[in-house]
């Protein structure tokens, strides 16, 4: 287990979720808007942390699972129509969309996971770009103008009930006794081979379960903007996830969802600084591996115990 | 046969600028064992340098004339050497003995900030401008074959530099120490290689590459802008890759099969949509055959 009653916070975070949702007419559409983009940034993040942070792994193509799941999930909701409850086929639209970007995600898995370190992140980055080109160009999915009319069926309740799944889904595999060997395989490739972990299997694993969520978070972001734009999953938005996960110190859970909420409402704040914004990003960036190559929320007294 | 002539001519101008930024991308990779995505960026500053540059040189050397236009060349290369190690000095070398990601990662800081900078209106602005011509262009016609002046200058300033680089690699001291560095680091300190000062130089070198790739490009290029490098940029990135990145010959035979490549693809109306997707599709399929690119040696690993 994660932590002693786990499960119940998993619960409680999914009843508050539901019960949020209730409220949700009497919020600012603004706020409500920022707050699910939250949402999906901790599911993204989360997530992407699963292979970058604990399996040690370097993804740059968690934007093209995103994508995958996104378009799939939407076109799902676009054949359905209006003629079935959202309530009953948008979950399952949502996983519908997750199950494609996993498959994607094997496909791309088994044969680019033998390569290590900066190939990796080209194979993942060079998927990433291909599936973008694909959505570009594919007419059913509108092509290069993009997809529109895409119902709003992403609530509060669903973007934090899968958040709080997500969240509950990595710690819980990654403190099981398989999940001991996505650590494993971080801290020393070759040290866990030795020892009977199955390296391969436990990449593929985690790069899969990764990829999974991210088609979800995909969903989610299409039911949300109700548009779709091949442009929006560039490598830019990989690289977002990344900083995310990087901000809030690799393999940490609880700073790499504080670092998705901190880098999701600060383009919010400097709103005023619009020319600016991107620039402070970038400088942010910089410094930060300058400053605090282990994160934002490295601090001593919080030292992994497994390290 | 004469359109399989005519792509291949073009493919191989387009071929010779890939070839030029993919060498800033090997050599760099071969001192430091990371991959500066900044390089691109670099390309783009070049091509602004000439972009603001030529006009002034025209007064000087009158227009469109070859002096000129080497001065435009040769202050571009500098500007943008110095521009590459002081990148290298700033954001790099701080992290010398860090984890290759963090490097990595402040790579693509470094990469954004430049171009987010120059989008600025106060700077460049995001607006394409058109790049002044340099050399009146002439078409020289062999049979149903045309050949644009400017094709033939790249793939002749290109050839040019890679002698040059051959000869600088392999004839000189620096060069000696350059392979040296890259071979063995620690190895090369103990024997008293000023290894600070061979990676400042190998960025500047790569640097200066890049900014006359720039140049090169922008005079084919309907204009200029800030994100004039990322697509070149990526494109000779992967043809390092594919060439085996750190491995000098390795990046020029990549970047002249990509550009022949993407002229080809290009010409087939089905397939011009999916240049980038076949590029990189390549590219995986080569990586997961040799691992470590056409001409790269593959590494073991030991514990």
């Amino acid at each position: 287990m994660p932590f002693p009653g786990a499960k119940r916070w998993l619960l409680v975070g999914i009843a508050l979720a539901i019960l949020a949702s209730y409220f949700t007419p009497q919020f600012n559409r603004y706020y409500l808007g920022v707050v699910i983009d939250v949402g999906i940034a901790i599911i993204l993040a989360t997530s992407l942390n699963l292979i970058n942070g604990h399996t040690g792994q370097f993804s740059l193509g968690h934007a093209g699972f995103m994508a995958v799941g996104g378009y799939f999930s939407a076109w799902i909701s676009l054949q359905v129509g209006a003629s079935a409850p959202a309530i009953w086929y948008f979950p399952l639209a949502l996983i519908a969309g997750g199950l494609l970007a996993a498959f994607v995600g094997l496909l791309v898995g088994v044969p680019s996971l033998r390569l290590r370190g900066d190939y990796l992140a080209i194979v993942t980055l060079g998927f990433g770009e291909i599936i973008r080109v694909v959505a570009q160009n594919t007419e059913a999915i509108g092509a290069a103008s993009g997809l529109k009319g895409i119902p709003k069926f992403t609530t509060l309740g669903w973007t934090f009930g899968f958040a709080a799944v997500t969240i509950y889904a990595v710690t819980a595999l990654v403190n099981s006794t398989y999940g001991r060997g996505f650590i494993a395989v971080h801290d020393d490739e070759i040290a866990a081979e030795s020892n009977g972990v199955d390296t391969t299997k436990t990449k593929v694993t985690a790069f899969v379960t990764g990829a999974f969520f991210a088609g979800i978070a995909g969903g989610l972001y299409a039911h949300h903007k109700q548009f779709l734009s091949p442009t929006g999953f560039d490598w830019l938005k990989s690289i977002d996830i990344v900083v995310m996960v990087i901000l809030g110190g690799m393999g940490r859970t609880a700073g790499v969802i504080a670092a998705a909420i901190l880098l999701t409402l600060m383009p919010e704040f400097l709103r005023d600084f619009s020319d600016y914004r991107m620039i402070l990003y970038a400088l942010l960036i910089i410094l930060l591996m300058l400053l605090r190559p282990a994160g934002l929320f490295a601090f001593n007294f919080k030292r992994r115990k497994h390290s | 046969m004469d359109w399989f002539l005519q792509q291949t001519i073009n493919g191989l101008g387009l071929g010779a600028i890939y070839a030029l930024i993919a060498l800033g991308y090997t050599m760099v990779y071969g001192v430091l064992r990371f991959i500066n995505f900044a390089h691109s960026d670099v390309l783009m500053l070049g091509a602004f340098t000439g972009f603001y540059v030529a006009p002034r040189i025209e007064k000087i050397f009158g227009h469109q004339s070859v002096m000129g236009m080497i001065m435009v060349f040769v202050l571009a290369a500098v500007v943008c050497a110095c521009l590459g190690m002081l990148i290298e000095r700033l954001a790099y070398r701080p992290l010398r003995n860090r984890p290759k990601l963090t490097v990595l990662i402040t790579a693509i800081g470094v990469s954004l900030l430049i171009e987010f900078t120059a989008q600025h209106e106060k700077v460049f602005g995001a607006a394409p401008q058109p790049f002044p011509s340099l050399l009146k262009e002439h078409s020289i016609r062999l049979g149903n074959l045309v050949i644009s002046s400017n094709d033939v200058l790249m793939v002749g300033v290109t050839v040019f530099l890679l002698a040059g680089m051959w000869w600088i690699v392999q004839r000189t001291r620096i060069g000696t120490a350059m392979r040296a560095v890259s071979h063995n680091q620690q190895a090369a300190l103990l024997m008293g290689v000023p290894v600070n000062l061979i990676i400042s130089f190998t960025f500047g070198l790569g640097s200066a590459l890049a900014a006359i790739a720039g140049i090169l490009y922008a005079i084919k290029a309907p204009g200029i802008e800030p994100l004039m490098g990322v697509q070149p940029g990526l494109r000779a990135f992967i043809a390092a890759v594919l060439g085996g990145i750190g491995n000098l010959p390795g990046a020029v035979l990549g970047g002249v099969l990509l550009g022949l490549l993407e002229t080809f693809a290009g010409g087939i109306p089905e397939l011009s949509n999916y240049r980038d997707a076949i590029a990189f599709g390549i590219l995986i399929l080569i990586l997961l055959v040799k691992p470590a690119g056409l001409l790269g040696r593959a590494t073991v690993e030991k514990v």
